[in-house]
């Protein structure tokens, strides 16, 4: 007990707690300085463009007119492809590693799962491009197109005009993959937190796993998983490079699913390098966009789940 | 903990007020089939990845790779060395840029703060901060340091992808304080032990496999970002300078640059580079694991 006390001076204690304290202001430091750049940086473009920035689908870095309408779209509909495809395929994985999983394939099952988070997003990007877009060209665009064509709305919808295999449903798929482990694990925990004896109960008056599933199991973590949803979706609008590999890059408004298109994200990380003036202060409002949407998207989110452990 | 019934001998002995009907039999073996292909289909998408990952990127695996610098346009034979080190750098300087203020904000969260109202904001801010498109904090730093210093440097790299690490060891530093049992830190106080004494001696040895895992991961997470780096150290053919101003080379932005390049010693490098990163990534992420199961266990 002496040397606890020989070796703390009264300054080093204080010390430690402004240290503590001031690197929490940092992490409150930085998100302003995130938000204020963004719109210090864009703000020249809002004014230039006012709420036609948002609405105009024209970008013209010659003539120096930007409108930001197909990024936006196409950040918005890649992100809900990703879910459409990925939300279903989460929840069926926590699903079986709560329910029906033998207790010692749960780990590795598991850590399988989580390390599909860890593999960089440039991996996907560049294994969306060179092997699934392939494949996916020959075996579903090119069938599906002759199929459809001709046909009214899904003939517009699924036809692809150069069957290349880059475009938006393979941006949206590449997004389901890695947006998965996310939704998966966090709606694994919540599952996990629901006291088993709702449903031993459930079992024990005879439900089958479905019943106990669609009657206990997802009403009482509901709300929660739509939060690990939501998280998701804040991932899937923000993902850069693995979409900057897959989406083709084009400024162009299309109702078809195979066309190629650009995001916010990919656009950014395209351009920023080459752009100057009007330009960049176009893409940093893009990226104050970009914000102001993950921002209320990953809000809900915590609000909803009110706190689990992300991986 | 788990129960599992099985299912099928309850759908096939009559329960005790009747048979399980054909309907909802159907509905149950629905849902167990299809969440069980879901996670096959989950692992082999893993599989699928890693193993043409190692298809393309082995045979490209060469010593130039490990010693010679990336190769200009149109020149034949190189390697990525300059590539690899710059990584190293860049990651190496932001996780000892991040890893002191992550532990500190951790632990002012998880012990001084608790409850307050500016915990729970910063909280908040820091979950926010953990899931914000790394992208954007490309373009901060871009704005922040790469404009006023004027020019790209290994600096603002590392500046990058410390901001992205901070949140992880922020999260990971709470939680695992937050496991601490409240009477040690009792114990250490009764003694008389202020309090910076009852964080660093106690609660920080307690949590400390927690909190080396959250570094681990930390890294993990920033050794494979690229959109930050594109804006801040973007990259060169070259090996760095010492003073880390100018291009940094570096493993994520060489890969983007070769893999969409047309020429074909560039493509090889890009496998093998993606292939070098992604082993070390999954293996950090490994043994993250791995310690902290250990600490559980004991």
């Amino acid at each position: 007990m002496q040397s606890v006390r020989r070796r703390t001076s009264p300054v080093f204690d204080q010390g430690f707690r402004w240290a503590s304290y001031g690197s929490a202001l940092i992490v409150l430091a930085v998100l302003a300085g995130i938000i204020g750049t963004m719109i210090y940086g864009g703000w020249p473009a809002f004014q230039e463009f006012g709420f036609g920035f948002i609405t105009s689908s024209i970008w013209n870095v010659g003539g120096e007119q930007f409108g930001a309408w197909v990024a936006i779209t196409g950040t918005l509909t890649s992100a809900l492809i990703a879910l459409v495809i990925g939300v279903p395929i989460s929840i069926g994985i926590a699903i079986f590693l709560t329910q029906l999983c033998p207790p010692w394939l749960r780990r590795p099952v598991s850590t399988v799962i989580e390390l599909l988070a860890a593999v960089p997003s440039i991996i996907y990007g560049m294994w969306g491009l060179f092997v699934f877009a392939p494949l996916f060209a020959n075996y579903v665009q090119i069938p599906l197109t002759t199929l459809v064509e001709g046909m009214p709305i899904i003939g517009t919808i699924l036809y692809a005009r150069v069957p290349s295999g880059v475009g938006m449903l393979t941006a949206g798929i590449i997004l389901a993959i890695m947006i998965i482990p996310f939704i998966a694990s966090i709606t694994r925990d919540m599952l996990d937190q629901i006291p088993s004896i709702l449903r031993e109960s459930a079992y024990g008056i005879g439900c089958t796993t479905w019943e106990v599933v669609r009657h206990v199991l997802l009403p009482q973590a509901g709300v929660s998983i739509i939060g690990a949803v939501m998280l998701g979706l804040g991932r899937a609008l923000g993902e850069t490079m693995a979409v900057t590999f897959v989406i083709g890059n084009a400024n162009r408004l299309s109702l078809s699913l195979f066309d190629p298109s650009s995001t916010i994200a990919s656009r950014i990380a395209n351009e920023f390098n080459e752009a100057s003036g009007l330009h960049m202060s176009a893409l940093l409002a893009l990226g104050c966009i970009l914000f102001v949407v993950t921002f209320i998207v990953l809000a809900l989110a915590r609000l909803l789940i009110a706190r689990v452990k992300t991986p | 903990m788990d129960t599992v019934v099985d299912n099928q001998a309850l759908a096939a002995a009559p329960a005790p007020w009747g048979r399980v009907r054909r309907s909802r039999y159907l509905a149950d073996r629905v849902l167990k089939i299809a969440c069980t292909l879901f996670t096959l289909l989950g692992a082999f998408v893993l599989g699928w990845i890693l193993l043409m990952l190692l298809y393309e990127g082995i045979g490209g695996l060469s010593p130039a790779v490990f010693t010679e610098t990336t190769p200009g346009p149109g020149t034949q034979g190189g390697g990525i060395a300059n590539a690899i080190v710059g990584s190293l750098v860049l990651t190496t300087l932001g996780i000892v840029v991040a890893t002191p203020i992550g532990v500190l904000a951790g632990t002012y969260l998880a012990e001084y703060g608790k409850g307050s109202v500016l915990a729970t904001v910063i909280r908040f801010v820091n979950d926010i901060l953990l899931a914000a498109p790394s992208i954007l904090i490309g373009l901060f730093v871009y704005i922040l340091m790469v404009q006023p210093m004027g020019g790209y440097s290994g600096w603002a790299g590392g500046v990058a992808l410390a901001i992205i690490a901070v949140p992880v060891i922020v999260r990971s530093t709470e939680d695992m304080l937050r496991l601490v049992p409240g009477s040690l830190r009792e114990a250490g106080a009764a003694l008389g032990a202020p309090m910076s004494k009852v964080i660093v001696m106690i609660s920080w040895k307690a949590a400390r496999a927690g909190m080396v895992t959250g570094v681990i991961l930390a890294t993990a997470r920033i050794a494979g970002e690229t959109a930050p780096l594109l804006f801040t150290a973007l990259n060169n053919n070259f090996w760095f300078s010492p003073t880390l101003m100018g291009g940094v080379s570096n493993l994520p932005v060489t890969i983007y640059q070769f893999a969409l390049a047309p020429y074909e010693n560039w493509r090889e490098l890009a496998w093998a580079g993606a292939l070098i990163i992604t082993m070390s990534i999954l293996a950090l992420s490994v043994v993250a694991r791995l310690i902290l199961r250990k600490d559980r266990i004991r």
